[in-house]
């Protein structure tokens, strides 16, 4: 058997390394935004992710996310009513935002950087994250956090583009656990 | 005539103004569609909340140093325990009023950002059911406060046109004889 299962890695790994287990109910995606200078805390519910990381080559490493828009919960439930609207999320027409990773490197001070497209609403901007990675036990933690501008992605049109009122940045702090590769 | 002093009668009528004002604008604000303008105007209620709070702790303390003046010789018994009791009363509710909204606003995980600058740290951690409690609180010692206030009024001018003493006239902002203010 064991033979039998270092073939197939053999086979599968020309086609790149396979992802890693990522245990969602340990993993969050949170944001702050800002309304009249009052932070207001959020988060996305629902989102899938393929991630694959190895820190002896961190380059090498790449990961796929994606958002389900109406499981956002933007921190009350007025504001949740109004999020998956047109001028927000469009949640309906737009059901998912995705992240694709296009490279990866290290920073100084064992910290890392991914940079990929982030899609929202259909429009798309590059985007690059600062991260730590921590080992627990034989899972990796990665931990990290960049800013959005919510008006690059037409969050909030018509009245609501009035950053005055609500912000244009917002806050996104991520914190993905995974395990190994399931064999 | 031994009027109030200037100070105790300016803030007396500032926090009434204030006061009014904050009624007759949290309660037309709260029924309009979600928009930026009304994320303002919760804003400005908010910050006008806390100014009453705060007049109305400088109001205690001025008067804790400057006696306010006798009542009126001719009030029977009755009439001076239930000015007493008013009295402590509306001070109580001007500053219940504003705490009540402060612990909504936590509980419904909205920080209050004094004047957007200055944040008050919440006492509540978010809370949407405790939130429901409190908005019901917030609500119905307001409407106590009117009643206490319309009684307040009442009474004031019924000592005017009635009793024809000086209870009104004293408190009055515009000093028309010219003397006997003590500044």
């Amino acid at each position: 058997m064991k033979r039998w299962y270092a073939l197939l890695t053999l086979v599968a790994l020309p086609a790149g390394a396979a992802p890693l287990a990522v245990d969602l109910a340990k993993s969050e995606i949170t944001f702050q935004s800002k309304q009249m200078g009052v932070p207001v805390d959020g988060r996305v519910r629902k989102f899938a992710m393929q991630l694959d990381f190895d820190a002896k080559k961190p380059e090498a490493g790449s990961v796929k996310i994606e958002l389900d828009a109406a499981s956002i919960d933007a921190g009350s439930e007025e504001a949740n009513t109004e999020l998956v609207k047109r001028g927000w999320m469009d949640a309906a027409k737009f059901p998912k935002a995705t992240f694709v990773s296009s490279s990866v490197k290290t920073l100084s001070g064992g910290r890392y950087e991914v940079t990929g497209k982030m899609t929202i609403k259909g429009n798309t901007r590059d985007l690059s994250a600062p991260f730590t990675v921590k080992t627990q036990g034989n899972a990796q933690l990665f931990e990290g956090a960049f800013v959005l501008k919510r008006l690059d992605f037409k969050i909030g049109e018509g009245a609501w583009s009035d950053t005055e009122t609500v912000a244009d940045e917002v806050q996104i702090r991520f914190k993905v656990l995974a395990g190994p590769a399931p064999k | 005539m031994t009027r109030y002093t200037r100070v105790a009668s300016a803030l007396h009528w500032l926090i009434a103004l204030a006061i009014l004002a904050n009624f007759v604008f949290g309660t037309w604000m709260v029924d309009l569609d979600l928009s930026p303008a009304k994320l303002r105007y919760y804003s400005y209620h908010k910050w006008l909340g806390v100014s009453v709070f705060l007049l109305v702790l400088v109001r205690i303390a001025w008067r804790l140093g400057h006696r306010p003046p006798a009542l009126p010789a001719h009030m029977p018994g009755w009439e001076r325990v239930a000015a007493g009791v008013s009295h402590v009363a509306l001070y109580g509710l001007t500053l219940a009023v504003p705490l009540s909204g402060w612990l909504f606003s936590s509980a419904k995980g909205f920080k209050t950002v004094y004047f957007a600058v200055i944040p008050i740290p919440d006492l509540l951690a978010k809370n949407p059911p405790l939130a429901d409690v409190l908005k019901l609180w917030h609500l119905s010692l307001n409407y106590v406060m009117a009643l206490l206030v319309l009684l307040h009024v009442a009474a004031a001018l019924k000592h005017h046109f009635m009793d024809r003493d000086d209870v009104l006239v004293r408190m009055w902002p515009f000093d028309r004889s010219g003397s006997g203010a003590k500044s």
